[in-house]
């Protein structure tokens, strides 16, 4: 699914509609602005460019000195902390020993030894697997499944074994000291395999945690949470933010709390909720609305899409108290709604080889849809 | 399980055998450098996996089967689609993306197929169970028809592989897997990722070949064998196949980080397969220097013209975006980006 975004009208005194943008399981982030000129080889030069600009968000001050990292090495400075501070914590995955095909675990190996870092064959059922074994007997298990679009075979791991260890056992047994990383979401020229978001496949099971960063502050206290937490987390890594995201990121351990969404920008017309790469999107969109249509534009990064910040999203989208935890937005929010919810996204079929430019939900479908929804 | 044969040792090959598996091993080189050039020119975008080195696998599997016969592989798979009836011009045309693509430009590298080709596979080690199925499908209508299965050394560590060989050998399905052994797995070698390299007994129940994969006259007399063996009811057999490929995993791999290159010169210049059978050829008097160059000017002819339909033939239309996704009698309306838009899907 590409990344979705839902777009949320506002209360009785806004006048427009609101949307959302959601990351969807098939949502793309990058989407390449395909202009279409009759000559044909000149198009492919113009696929190139990305459809979006990453923000950086300004240096934290709370969580000590900073220095420039991209999002690869923010992830790798997370796990040189876990590493180091809990001697119980190994790494594996495809390739994760020489550094792995993203450069996630670059330099780890040779600081912490073959025993705390090491490849696995050719298996994601066995990772993960392998990973929920480790995790139960008490080792801080983080596996990598190199892309996420290879998670299939995992999912019945995931899904009936992880997720209802703790469940099932009455509390007895539980795997909450394994974390799942897997690179995420479009990259411009992955097509069917190299680009999938699959989050909503597990957005709707209980006993795990999906967790997607928009940056690289936001990855590495993230992931160091998700680490921490006592539940089974799978965190998905925008690959195509690995080298173009930098940030000034704090060099200690810290922890961006789990289950709370945040607010990037206020607004008083139109919520958009998202998260990873589209929230980039979205801000160059709330950029458009404000100057185009004068349409105040709030901005929530959801971080953790399961279980998620339900609270945040309603209240600021409608004003409601939170009723329960439901996943459906509708029920919370109806009333205070000018206009049904609406969800950019990318198209219902497969992420294409050839398409894919046409295919992402880019910052002009999202302009669009604001539009319609002021309108509707 | 002990075969009480094995294949011949000693065989025949025709003048018009050699200069066809030649022609054919030629043309799968000459188009996978090109498909290197058009990538390094961006021409050829996202992933592409090249087959050069290993072409006589697919030209002695195809020599040991029929085109009748049904085959299935992973993503390094131009070879194959070529062996197995495309032409270099919709295979080129599809790695461009094309609408003159063998699928459409819809699939790119890894998804390509043809009449008994079911392709190109990018998650590796899916395409064997599925391959299994094909073969029961043969046995069920009673065509004599089989089934190869084929994926690398990497995904022989795959669990459904396994799932596979129970499958097949408990209803003696007329299949036969073959293991391409190319020694890396992208870039992991055989050693540091499997506890037994003996891909060949990986079947256990299953009777195995250990071939030579640079050898187009082994490959294909070990295929002969094991479709014998097959079609005559007695159930699957295993291959491993010891090949090269000179390339990396693909065009975003140098190789040569996990590899020496004084090793794959040594490959090149002791076993290239078309060197191998070039020489074969020659010593035996089977056909001249200059003959063999003007294959040699031809297929780089075809590849030329190949390359240039590739470029210049324009990409699928926009409405191709949605079609077959499912198969409907009507046409089907598939959501769009948000609420208000939709798009057509004819299938």
């Amino acid at each position: 699914m590409a990344a979705a975004a839902r777009f949320f009208v506002r209360g009785a005194r806004s006048k427009l509609p609101i949307s959302g943008v959601v990351p969807g399981p098939r949502s793309s982030f990058a989407a390449a602005l395909l202009k279409l000129s009759p000559g044909s080889s000149s198009r492919t030069q113009r696929r190139h460019a990305a459809h979006f600009t990453f923000q950086a968000d300004p240096e934290p001050t709370q969580y000590g000195p900073t220095t420039k990292m991209n999002m690869f090495q923010s992830v790798t400075s997370a796990l040189d902390h876990t590493l180091a501070s809990d001697p119980t914590a190994v790494i594996f995955g495809e390739d994760v020993a020489f550094g792995g095909v993203f450069r996630c675990t670059v330099g780890l190996r040779d600081k912490y030894g073959k025993d705390r870092v090491f490849n696995t064959p050719l298996c994601e059922q066995g990772i993960v697997g392998f990973g929920i074994g480790a995790a139960v007997a008490g080792a801080t298990a983080i596996a990598e499944i190199q892309f996420a679009d290879y998670i299939y075979p995992a999912f019945d791991q995931i899904v009936n074994e992880a997720a209802k260890y703790r469940y099932r056992s009455g509390n007895l047994f539980d795997c909450g000291s394994l974390t799942i990383r897997a690179p995420w979401g479009c990259v411009g020229h992955g097509s069917l395999y190299h680009s999938q978001s699959p989050e909503a496949f597990f957005a709707h099971c209980p006993g795990i945690k999906v967790v997607i960063p928009r940056s690289p502050v936001q990855a590495k206290g993230l992931l160091l949470s998700c680490i921490a937490d006592q539940n089974p987390c799978i965190f998905f890594e925008p690959k195509i933010l690995y080298r173009a995201a930098v940030e000034q990121v704090p060099v200690e351990s810290y922890t961006i709390p789990l289950s709370q969404a945040e607010v990037l920008q206020e607004g008083s017309d139109v919520t958009l909720v998202a998260w990873g790469t589209q929230i980039h999107v979205l801000r160059e969109v709330a950029n458009m609305a404000q100057e185009k249509l004068g349409v105040s534009c709030e901005l929530i990064d959801l971080q953790t899409i399961l279980p998620w910040d339900v609270e945040t999203v309603c209240k600021h989208s409608a004003n409601n108290e939170y009723l329960c935890s439901s996943f459906s937005l509708q029920e919370q929010c109806f009333l205070n709604l000018e206009a049904p919810i609406s969800r950019v996204c990318g198209y219902d079929t497969p992420f294409p080889h050839i398409f894919e430019p046409f295919y992402i939900p880019d910052k002009w479908k999202c302009f669009d849809a604001i539009k319609k929804m002021i309108n509707y | 399980m002990c075969l009480d044969e094995a294949p011949a040792t000693q065989v025949v090959m025709t003048r018009d055998e050699g200069l066809k598996y030649y022609r054919v091993m030629q043309t799968i080189r000459r188009m996978e450098l090109k498909a290197d050039q058009l990538y390094k020119q961006k021409i050829i975008r996202g992933f592409c996996h090249l087959y050069d080195g290993q072409e006589a696998c697919a030209v002695g599997i195809e020599a040991g089967i029929n085109l009748t016969d049904h085959l299935i592989t992973a993503y390094r798979a131009h070879g194959y689609t070529y062996t197995r009836g495309g032409t270099v011009k919709e295979i080129m045309a599809e790695l461009t993306g094309r609408r003159g693509g063998i699928a459409k430009g819809k699939g790119g590298s890894m998804h390509m197929y043809t009449k008994n080709f079911y392709g190109g596979n990018g998650i590796v080690g899916a395409q064997v169970p599925l391959g299994a199925g094909v073969a029961l499908a043969c046995q069920y209508q009673g065509n004599n028809e089989l089934s190869v299965s084929l994926y690398g050394d990497g995904a022989a560590n795959q669990g459904q592989i396994f799932e596979t060989y129970n499958m097949a050998a408990l209803w003696k399905l007329p299949a036969i897997f073959i293991c391409e052994n190319n020694r890396y797995g992208m870039g992991t070698s055989v050693e540091r990722s499997a506890a037994s390299t003996d891909y060949y007994k990986r079947g256990d129940y299953i009777p195995g070949l250990r071939v030579d994969g640079m050898d187009v006259l082994c490959v294909r007399e070990a295929t002969k064998f094991a479709a014998d063996h097959c079609r005559s009811g007695k159930g699957p057999m295993l291959m491993e196949l010891q090949t090269y490929r000179y390339h990396g995993h693909s065009m975003s791999d140098p190789g040569v980080s996990y590899r020496t290159r004084e090793e794959i010169q040594e490959v090149r210049g002791k076993s290239d397969p078309i060197s191998l059978l070039k020489d074969r050829m020659l010593s035996n008097n089977m056909a001249s220097v200059e003959e063999l160059k003007e294959i040699d000017v031809s297929v780089r002819k075809e590849i030329e013209d190949a390359a240039q339909f590739a470029t210049t033939d324009p990409e699928p239309p926009l409405e191709e975006l949605c079609n077959h996704i499912f198969y409907n009698d009507a046409d089907l309306e598939v959501r769009g980006t948000n609420p208000w838009t939709t798009l057509k899907s004819v299938s």
